[in-house]
């Protein structure tokens, strides 16, 4: 008795020997990452700071200087406010469209470059690596690139924009289109085959109920982020409420009472379709798994 | 009987039911079209093709993948000049032309292939030879630039007083008052690796790595990456430091972001807030960071902080902030109340349990979430560098704005494709790691 328990014991105890051991070897490694990754953060900080015009701590106090003038200036032509706010609705509609139009084409492109990238659906399964690259590349495109170089071609105005985007949506939703169709039950795909269904007709009919709820979701997703996107390239040129807003911007000193009124119409409408957005996903989402 | 009823209008429901889909089905497309027609209209597409400059197109493409290297001789004191791209660092040092050129004195033929010959001959007078034209004379006289071209003049010289352009699939002749200048276009991105300045211009990678000694002071390898860092007119190193600066901006910002919005989302949290209305304070709070959006910041950081890649670091950091604490605070309303009674049972004080109770739980889904973060933030950061003024993104829009520089342009866009492709697959992996090593530990 006495034998095994010392046994027991020394057992127990070298139990608990390794896994201190292992446990300050964890220790030491959640150390070591967390110091260098604090290391990066700092020197990051400092190198940056460096290569920039201002720096950090002299701007840290005048953070709320722009605001403010823009407020004020904004406060003291109050009166004008829902005037400027009708003004600039136009703008604000394009860029709602721009982001419309370019999610739709996106998906509807992403949709069949899905289907032709999924295993098990594709219609030609040797070129799948090919249209998976395709859409590696469309991802990877910054809008704003496409957007700069079709400006400099098709001129200024909302089509660069559209292109732009819709491009990279095709490529962004493509990935998580696929990535679902990878899940889909290939049972009802068959079954159509049996009865003599073409590609087509399988996709149309066998897979795409299936996936629609999920797919309907992320196109949502994308439209809250392409109504941004869409903003931003009107920044630099390509028409829309942030073409708008640089001209109010570059005014003289700047207009800060248009810059206000852009600033308030731009938020709302991403507050807007980010909570419609977010309304319907959490009903599809709910519906699918009821 | 109440069977055979409910049969009759369980058929009537599903035939109501694919009445219904039917419509849906045709009404979805047709308001598709519908709305494509009005954007159609509204977007002016029919008016894209006026508006289109067809010629820039033709000039990008053709930029993208070759060079043009100029060659002039001024009107005035009959000096020769060449140059590729016409810029100072691709002058030819003295006493070299390209071989297409033949000098003599002040005189010069320059052959532009497929017959096309400039003959540069005494007191300001050029000759254009070509296979399917007379030959065309230009010559400065009275300081009005008097030709030989039949009226109307053909469709590819552009003729006037003080100006002649003449436009060959090879180059192209420009007679001013000033100076007369031909450019010829060859392909491949010429001064890619090294300027004319350096020694190692024309030699090929075989003769630097296994060649002769080419510049006395220096070895061959050393030398040869040492001005290849240095080439002036591509301006390597800037350009790869501007890569990291993109890089950096949004690694910055994200993970600053990610250590501000942990603390904070622990208040927003329904199950760890300690005051409801500080909690309902925070989300607010979020949700008005997010809908401002990273425009609207850049603007307003700008202000503050200046051009460069500060302002674009801040930008992201003050826009994530809203994004991860909402679905920070989010993945913390769904950890398992079960580990932290657990922790808790042990005697654990409030620290430690949400350090051994909820933090295991949730580390792998914010990881995940703030790596998916710093991927499509290194694309963000390219396009608020071109705001902002920092990173490869002000390269890129520097490049568009001088109009000729489309091999630069095209360089960068395969760089910024790259960059956006590696962080791509780095953070991929990572995440299947992490995710991986989540379900090992189950």
């Amino acid at each position: 008795m006495a034998e095994i328990s010392a046994a027991g014991s020394t057992g127990t105890q070298s139990m608990r020997d390794s896994y201190m051991a292992m446990t300050r070897r964890k220790r030491a490694y959640g150390g070591i990452i967390l110091a260098v990754f604090i290391l990066l953060m700092i020197t990051g900080f400092q190198t940056v700071e460096e290569r920039s015009a201002g720096g950090f701590w002299e701007g840290l106090p005048r953070i709320f200087d722009f605001p403010a003038g823009v407020v004020s200036e904004a406060w003291d032509k109050i009166d004008q406010m829902p005037a400027n706010l009708v003004t600039y609705f136009p703008a604000l509609i394009e860029t709602i469209n721009i982001a419309a139009v370019s999610t739709l084409v996106g998906a509807i492109l992403g949709l069949i470059l899905s289907l032709l990238s999924t295993r098990g659906l594709a219609k030609w399964p040797r070129l799948i690596p090919l249209f998976r690259r395709m859409m590696d590349i469309m991802r990877a495109l910054p809008e704003i690139v496409i957007a700069l170089v079709l400006i400099f071609i098709l001129g200024g105005g909302p089509i660069p924009a559209m292109i732009a985007i819709a491009f990279h949506t095709a490529g962004a939703l493509g990935k998580l289109f696929s990535e679902v169709a990878e899940n889909a039950d290939l049972k009802p795909v068959e079954g159509l085959a049996s009865v003599g269904a073409n590609w087509s007709q399988r996709m149309l009919l066998g897979v795409i109920p299936q996936v629609a709820p999920n797919y309907l979701s992320y196109t949502l997703m994308r439209f809250e982020i392409n109504i941004r996107a869409s903003a931003i390239l009107g920044f630099v040129g390509a028409g829309g409420i942030g073409y708008e807003l640089r001209n109010a911007m570059t005014f003289g000193m700047g207009r800060f009472d248009l810059a206000a009124a852009i600033f308030v119409l731009l938020f709302l409408t991403i507050v807007f379709f980010d909570q419609i957005s977010s309304h319907y996903r959490n009903r599809l989402v709910k519906g699918y798994q009821a | 009987m109440t069977m055979l009823s409910t049969n009759g209008d369980l058929r009537q429901q599903t035939a109501d039911l694919f009445t219904r889909k039917k419509r849906v089905a045709l009404a979805v497309p047709a308001v598709i079209f519908a709305y494509f027609v009005y954007v159609f209209i509204a977007f002016d597409v029919a008016g894209l093709a006026d508006r289109a400059r067809m010629d820039n197109a033709r000039t990008l493409v053709a930029d993208a993948y070759s060079y043009k290297t100029h060659v002039a001789r001024d009107n005035r004191d009959a000096e020769l000049s060449f140059a590729i791209e016409g810029s100072r660092q691709g002058n030819y040092p003295e006493g070299e032309t390209p071989d297409w050129v033949q000098v003599d004195g002040s005189n010069m033929v320059v052959d532009l292939g497929g017959g096309h010959v400039v003959r540069y001959l005494a007191d300001t007078l050029v000759t254009y030879e070509s296979p399917d034209f007379e030959t065309i004379t230009l010559q400065l006289v009275d300081d009005v630039v008097v030709t030989n071209l039949p009226d109307p003049a053909p469709a590819w010289v552009n003729a006037s007083d003080t100006r002649v352009a003449i436009t060959a699939d090879a180059g192209r002749l420009t007679y001013t008052r000033s100076k007369a200048e031909v450019f010829r276009y060859s392909k491949g991105w010429e001064l890619f690796f090294f300027t004319l300045a350096s020694p190692y211009y024309g030699a090929g990678l075989g003769d630097i790595l296994f060649g002769d000694q080419i510049d006395p002071a220096r070895g061959n390898i050393a030398g040869a990456w040492a001005d290849f860092w240095d080439n002036s007119l591509w301006r390597h190193t800037d350009v790869f430091w501007a890569l990291g600066e993109t890089v950096l901006m949004a690694f910055l910002g994200t993970f600053g972001a990610a250590i501000i919005a942990l603390p904070l989302a622990f208040l927003a949290a329904k199950n760890f807030a300690p005051v409801v209305a500080l909690r309902f304070a925070v989300r607010r709070v979020f949700d008005f960071v997010r809908g401002v959006d990273g425009l609207i910041w850049t603007i307003v950081l700008s202000r503050a902080f200046g051009p460069g890649p500060l302002t674009g670091a801040l930008a992201i950091l003050v826009t994530d902030v809203g994004g991860f604490g909402k679905s920070f605070s989010e993945a913390l309303e769904n950890v398992d109340e079960k580990q932290i009674e657990g922790v808790q049972s042990t005697g654990a004080k409030p620290v430690q349990r949400y350090r051994f109770g909820v933090i295991p739980q949730v580390t792998p889904i914010l990881l995940s979430q703030i790596l998916y973060y710093f991927e499509s933030n290194t694309r963000s950061a390219t396009i608020i560098g071109a705001i902002t003024g920092g990173g490869i993104g002000l390269f890129l829009t520097q490049a568009m704005q001088t109009q000729n520089d489309w091999e630069k342009v095209t360089y960068y866009i395969i760089l910024i494709v790259i960059m956006v492709m590696v962080m791509d697959t780095i953070s991929g992996w990572l995440r299947r790691k992490l995710i991986k090593g989540d379900e090992g530990g189950h």
